[in-house]
């Protein structure tokens, strides 16, 4: 039972750093990126190329080289961020929902086959793999990387909350937020600002996707799609456009997954969590903890 | 829907007047447009077997009619209504499996189970439109995108459907292709002709209306939840019986058919082509699904094409190749 809970809450992170992005994009200028989990792919196989160009990497050396190459790959996947939002998103910034839905859709595409013809369409190893002695803690097995990973996971979320909360950078996004046009009338620089809140959520994700293909091995060009929608998922739980509701969802999400394969099947495990998705949106469509998403824009 | 609207309620007023100018003249252009237009497609789709009666072009040209198919079902929810569906193919899935289950069980000719099949897909429609369609647009894109890959995961896991391997031995319609070709255009040719009659009907500008302009359709009278509600078992009907002549057309079906891609490029035909315009979608359908056949070898590139040419249509003709003659759409 306790393997389940720590399972959960680990899977539960990756989904938190995930869905960070997601909702930070949504509360500010209220986009769904669905771009968004394609660029933890591109986070993923940012760090395979620098690891591979790297080369061989002493066992003992895994975890301090794996967190420099963390910090380069949230670097580029955080400017590959700012990049489409650049081209793909600004442009369309008056025009009708519809339209942005399909950009990002057409992003979402661009990242993964683009991928797939530069790296090719057959899953890549991780030359990097953390596999190490398990630990118990209070019965359940993990592993020192697992809690390590856990460790990333959390102060970058703190670092983030902090960042919201507390600098003028982030009170400038909450106030974008709240009213764009006043914002800007304010002196804000409303694109600047939507700008660097793209490269902090891509950063994040890219940030993920280096984790999880350190801890999982295998990455592939379609990695992004599912989680994705999990993300979104959690997102939608926790309340979009809400942080601490967002890195909540995220840890719901990986517990009731947890707990649904237990009792239902690892097969039925994303039907299990989409359903849950279409469950929270009929019954609290502003999820656990937002409020700020009735806002009708 | 009281809550504030602070920056694009200038805008607001704008999208009712522009529909309002333009709905006259727009409408009796359209229907010659449409007419001559559609003749004239129907008559190439009559011709071809004619040129080229082949399996391999038969099989192409039956792919590419039912696809049409596809894309006049979406173009009623994506184009007309503005509600951005992303799991298309779960409707041609539960169609297709509807029909492919009851005809291998209970050993009944493919027609007969039309009937079943129109009921499962309103149901499915009604199943995830209900609950959803009062939620932002957004929201729905992204529901739709979780109930294509549970339709999808849903066929794979059960064993009434074959798992991973589906269904075969489905019976066809007509034992020859070209019968099967002729078959599949009628129908297709009854179904776009129905989508764009509806297009034009109250309902249809109804629909239109909630697109421009969500609240104030609702301030006018419109019922728009039961509009989109339509509009959305519409689509899943048309979806539902494409997924009949894709299973009486291929004679298995297996859950690879239905994926996120599957659906996306249904919608890239709709863009492309232009969103609410008949004779646009058609087009954008067709060329869609030949595209592939005609570019073998670059397969690689094609859904980067694909992603990259939705955005850019998206910037720069936002109301695709063969806009709507009111402008409508969209701008």
């Amino acid at each position: 039972m306790t393997q389940l809970v720590w399972n959960g809450l680990f899977v539960g992170s990756f989904y938190a750093l995930v869905a960070l992005g997601y909702s930070m994009v949504y509360g500010i200028i209220k986009l769904l990126n669905f771009a968004h989990g394609d660029l933890y792919m591109l986070g993923a196989f940012t760090g395979f190329a620098v690891l591979s160009a790297l080369g061989g990497v002493p066992a003992a050396m895994t975890l301090p080289v794996l967190l420099g190459v963390l910090l380069l790959t949230m670097v580029s996947t955080g400017l590959a961020g700012v990049v489409l939002e650049r081209v793909a998103y600004r442009p369309l910034r008056g025009a009708p929902r519809l339209s942005l839905l399909i950009t990002a859709v057409g992003a979402s595409f661009a990242l993964e086959y683009g991928m797939r013809a530069g790296a090719g369409p057959d899953p890549r190893v991780y030359p990097v793999r953390l596999s190490g002695t398990s630990i118990e803690v209070l019965g359940a097995r993990l592993t020192l990387q697992q809690l390590v990973l856990i460790g990333v996971a959390v102060v970058l979320m703190v670092g983030l909350h902090l960042l919201v909360t507390r600098s003028r950078e982030g009170r400038a996004m909450r106030a974008i937020a709240l009213d764009p046009r006043t914002s800007a009338l304010m002196g804000i620089d409303v694109n600047a600002v939507i700008s660097r809140t793209f490269f902090l959520g891509s950063a994040l994700a890219g940030a993920a996707g280096v984790m999880a293909g350190a801890y999982y091995g295998k990455i592939d060009f379609l990695m992004g799609f599912l989680i994705g929608l999990k993300a979104f998922t959690a997102a939608v739980i926790g309340g979009i456009g809400n942080i601490p509701g967002t890195m909540l969802g995220g840890l719901v999400l990986g517990l009731l997954e947890s707990f649904g394969t237990y009792w239902l099947g690892g097969e039925w495990r994303d039907v299990f969590a989409f359903g849950v998705l279409i469950l929270f949106l009929t019954v609290r469509p502003t999820g656990l903890l937002g409020e700020r998403v009735t806002e009708r824009v | 829907m009281n809550e504030t609207k602070a920056p694009e309620a200038p805008d607001a007023p704008e999208a009712p007047r522009k529909l309002g100018a333009k709905a006259p003249r727009t409408r009796l252009s359209k229907l010659f447009d449409n007419r001559w237009a559609g003749l004239a497609g129907l008559l190439i789709a009559l011709l071809a077997p004619f040129v080229n009666a082949s399996d391999y072009a038969l099989s192409i040209m039956t792919t590419a009619a039912i696809f049409v198919m596809l894309a006049s079902g979406l173009n009623i929810v994506v184009g007309y209504t503005g509600l951005l569906d992303l799991g298309y193919a779960a409707f041609f899935a539960v169609g297709a499996y509807t029909s492919g289950v009851l005809a291998t069980r209970l050993d009944l000719p493919l027609v007969a189970t039309v009937p079943a099949v129109i009921v499962v897909t309103v149901i499915a429609g009604i199943v995830i439109g209900a609950p959803t369609l009062r939620l932002r647009s957004d929201y729905l894109a992204i529901v739709t995108l979780g109930f294509g890959e549970i339709i999808r995961i849903t066929a794979n896991n059960l064993p009434v459907t074959g798992g991973p391997s589906g269904i075969y031995g489905i019976p066809s319609l007509i034992d020859s292709k070209a019968g099967f070709y002729y078959v599949t255009v009628g129908v297709v040719a009854i179904a776009v002709l129905g989508a764009s009659r509806l297009g034009r009907s109250r309902l249809g500008r109804a629909m239109r209306f909630v697109r421009e302009d969500e609240d104030a359709a609702e301030a006018t009278g419109v019922h728009t939840y039961k509009v989109k509600l339509a509009a959305y078992i519409a689509g899943a009907v048309w979806g539902g019986l494409a997924g009949v002549l894709f299973a009486g057309q291929l004679s298995a079906i297996s859950p690879n058919s239905f994926t996120f891609l599957y659906s996306a490029t249904v919608l890239m035909a709709v863009v492309l082509g232009g969103m609410g315009s008949v004779p646009g979608v058609v087009l954008g359908a067709i060329v869609i699904s030949l595209l592939p056949e005609l570019l073998r070898e670059a397969a690689d590139y094609r859904y980067f094409v694909f992603g990259v040419l939705l955005i850019v249509v998206m910037l720069l003709r936002p109301q695709g190749l063969w806009p709507a003659r009111s402008k409508e759409a969209l701008k």
